[in-house]
């Protein structure tokens, strides 16, 4: 977002206009729709600079960094859009590291043609996420491709935060007899995307969980000890986190099907599409793993903040099973059965995060 | 939403034991265990697995899987049309998802036929493929339309849309199969105990094009529905049936099957559709009169007559256990290579692919990392 100020032609039209390849050049038009657009919409002193680059002065310790990129059709859903998921995606990746997000840039991939209106309120969606989560946009990058060649807006975000001395969340400390934890239900970003992508009038009351969740992981960690690691559901679902904790650790995952929280409009989906809820997208969830003693407060602590209040019990770790000789999820069913909670099988869904 | 709570009472657990205990008293009083019964469709072997039913059966019950699967009972000959039709023939090949990854011969898939830059889209719908004609004008695009008959219906009702539409440029590949004669050919090969029928199929057909299961091989049939608890009172009805000596075709489905099945969805196949003379399955191998040709009325929409495609046998792998599995004859973990060279990420034959697919259930939910038996 770097560029000089030139005297500039009469100003874009934000209500009609549309991305046009000049603004991706690094001249005078794409300096506009810098000043026009992101500038007031992220405004703070590191890109009032308008420098090749934001100075940070940071202070001594352990820092976060991360990045993430999203394509999501449609760019608009109930509970958010690109903007906001862009800034809650990163600052939640850095959280569960247990850091507290400051810094972000963000960088933009838009197709020619794309409405100016649409990317406004997308800039200032981001800017009000990023706002309401303490963090700073502090530098980005603009780029325009050919119409056909993009699918409208493609945003990524890089961002570094600080983690707190003596803060030291990690899975390779998992052990048997660990608890499960989950701070809400499960699949609502998953399944509004989907029902909107489809256009379902039926799910009216479907919203995206999209949130920040630095707040009640600040929250969590002071509770006090034994809060052991954390990790956003994204893609993939509840599904993939485990599988990957169990993978790491070689134990085996034991939740309980009854304790899952699924909202009833998200299983209306799930069933219409024949998608398991547990490999939906979460973007405002998070599991923890903790110690069996700390458990009962850490519930307490995540039911007490805002983005845990519906906060539940998911299970346990267990030993490794001579069958699952690198790990495994394993679930006892509402039949009161058990069965395996694999990996996403088949395809992919579609760009949902 | 409001039948979703309607959804719910066919999962609930406390009707799901009830019913469990009732199976093990009726299992007692069988004249002869272990009962062998097979469910048909790929739907119930993926429900049975899902739910967790399998190892809450009484031991008295061996349950067999069917070839109820669409992608698993395409043989690699017609893979490989389809994969000539895109890559030879110039043509927009539109399918469903899971058949892009259904190897042909030479392990190739419409998947890799896309990287080599075939022209292969993924539909939900025989309607979406229609759109891509329309949206496609100057390219031949082609339906590759595949299943049983559950997906005729559309896949009709799209091939007389085209010809409303006048479209010069869309036909269809059709790979429609029946599901009785997979049946027959199954009872005359497997001897069984019972058979729980499919759910969609029979919403369509209804349940009187079973009655030679009953009649003819003495072998009771119920539909069921694809619900934890449709699957245990169908075993129930089942089971009351073996140890009663009775064989008949009985519904357990009957909120969404009626005995006429749907007249409307008929009417749509019988008026595109007629019987081929033979048609090729994986496993079951050549059965007279077990799929669908385009009638001649139709022709101009047939892309079997338009491209003048030969379809092949290729016979499978040897290693490759699929065949007997659709038969019933095996199961998923009597393949050497189950879970070790073929998984859901690299599937050497068919079962391995679709959801529907029985080493797919068996791999995805099972009770053990790879194919150690
Ligand atoms: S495991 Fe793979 S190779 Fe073996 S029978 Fe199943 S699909 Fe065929």
């Amino acid at each position: 977002m770097s560029g000089g100020r030139g005297s500039m032609g009469p100003r874009l039209d934000l209500e009609k206009g549309r991305v046009e390849m000049v603004q991706g050049s690094g001249g005078r038009a794409s300096c506009q729709l810098v000043e026009e657009i992101f500038l007031p919409a992220f405004d703070n002193p590191w890109l009032r600079k308008e420098g090749d680059q934001a100075q940070l002065d940071l202070s001594e310790g352990r820092w976060a960094m991360s990045t993430d990129s999203f394509v999501i059709s449609p760019v608009f859903f109930p509970g958010g859009d690109i903007g906001s998921l862009a800034v809650h995606g990163t600052v939640n990746d850095l959280a569960m590291g247990g850091a507290l997000p400051l810094y972000l840039t963000a960088g933009f991939v838009l197709e020619e043609g794309f409405p100016l209106a649409d990317l406004v309120r997308i800039a200032r969606s981001m800017g009000e996420a990023a706002r309401s989560c303490g963090v700073s946009v502090v530098a980005g990058d603009t780029k325009v491709v050919e119409r056909g060649k993009g699918d409208g807006i493609y945003i990524n975000t890089a961002g570094i935060g600080r983690i707190p001395p003596g803060v030291n969340l990690d899975p390779s400390g998992i052990r048997p007899g660990d608890a499960l934890l989950l701070s809400g239900p499960v699949g609502d970003h998953g399944a509004s995307v989907l029902a909107a992508r489809e256009n379902w009038g039926l799910a009216t009351s479907l919203c995206s969980d999209s949130a920040p969740l630095h707040g009640l992981v600040g929250a969590m960690v002071e509770s006090g000890p034994g809060l052991v690691c954390l990790r956003d559901p994204t893609r993939g679902g509840v599904a993939a986190t485990l599988n990957e904790w169990a993978r790491l650790s070689g134990l085996s995952f034991e939740i309980e099907e009854a304790a899952i929280p699924i909202r009833p409009e998200v299983k209306g989906v799930s069933e219409l599409l024949g998608i398991d809820p547990l490999y939906l997208a979460n973007e405002g969830r998070l599991l923890a793993v903790c110690r069996p003693e700390s458990a009962d407060t850490l519930l307490g602590a995540m039911r007490n903040h805002p983005a845990g209040r519906e906060a539940v019990s998911l299970g346990r770790v267990g030993r490794g099973r001579p069958n699952f000789p690198s790990g495994c999820v394993r679930m006892k069913t509402l039949m009161g059965g058990t069965r395996t909670v694999d990996w996403l099988l088949g395809d992919p869904l579609p760009r949902i995060c | 939403m409001s039948d979703l709570r309607y959804l719910e009472s066919f999962r609930d657990p406390e009707l799901g034991r009830s019913l469990l205990a009732s199976l093990g008293t009726l299992a007692r009083r069988l004249p002869r265990t272990p009962v062998r019964i097979m469910e048909f469709c790929g739907g119930h072997t993926h429900a049975f697995h899902r739910f967790g039913l399998l190892e809450l059966l009484p031991p008295e019950i061996r349950m067999v899987h069917g070839p109820g699967c669409p992608v698993c009972v395409l043989p690699k000959g017609r893979i490989d049309a389809a994969i000539d039709l895109s890559l030879e023939k110039g043509a927009v090949l539109a399918t469903y998802g899971d058949v892009l990854r259904v190897p042909g011969s030479h392990a190739m898939t419409l998947m890799k036929a896309r990287a080599r830059g075939g022209e292969i889209k993924t539909v939900i719908s025989a309607m979406e493929a229609l759109a891509l004609a329309e949206t496609h004008p100057d390219r031949d695009v082609v339906f590759f339309a595949i299943g049983f008959e559950t997906t005729t219906p559309p896949t009709a009702a799209v091939i007389l849309e085209a010809k409303r539409r006048g479209l010069r440029n869309f036909s269809v590949f059709a790979n429609h199969v029946l599901t009785p004669s997979a049946m027959e050919a199954i009872l005359s090969g497997t001897s069984l105990d019972g058979i729980i029928g499919p759910s969609h199929v029979s919403t369509v057909i209804g349940t009187r094009p079973y009655d030679f299961v009953a009649r003819i091989h003495k072998v009771p049939l119920v539909v069921a529905g694809f619900e934890p608890l449709d699957i245990l009172l169908a075993l129930r009805m089942l089971l009351s049936q073996i140890a009663e000596g009775r064989s008949e075709v009985e519904n357990e489905y009957a909120r969404a099957v009626a005995p006429e099945g749907n007249l409307r969805s008929l009417e749509l196949i019988s008026r595109v559709f007629e019987r081929a003379p033979a048609f090729e399955w994986r496993g079951l191998g050549l059965l007279p009169q077990s799929g669908l040709a385009i009638r001649e009325e139709f022709g101009f929409f047939d892309a079997q007559r338009r491209f003048s495609i030969e379809v092949g046998h290729v016979s499978d792998p040897g290693i490759c256990e699929c065949g007997d599995i659709l038969k019933g004859v095996k199961g998923p973990r009597d393949c050497r290579i189950f879970g070790t060279i073929c998984t859901p990420d690299t599937p050497v034959g068919a079962c391995m692919v679709s959801a529907e697919g029985a080493c797919a259930a068996v791999f995805h939910y099972g009770d053990r990392e790879g194919a150690v038996s």
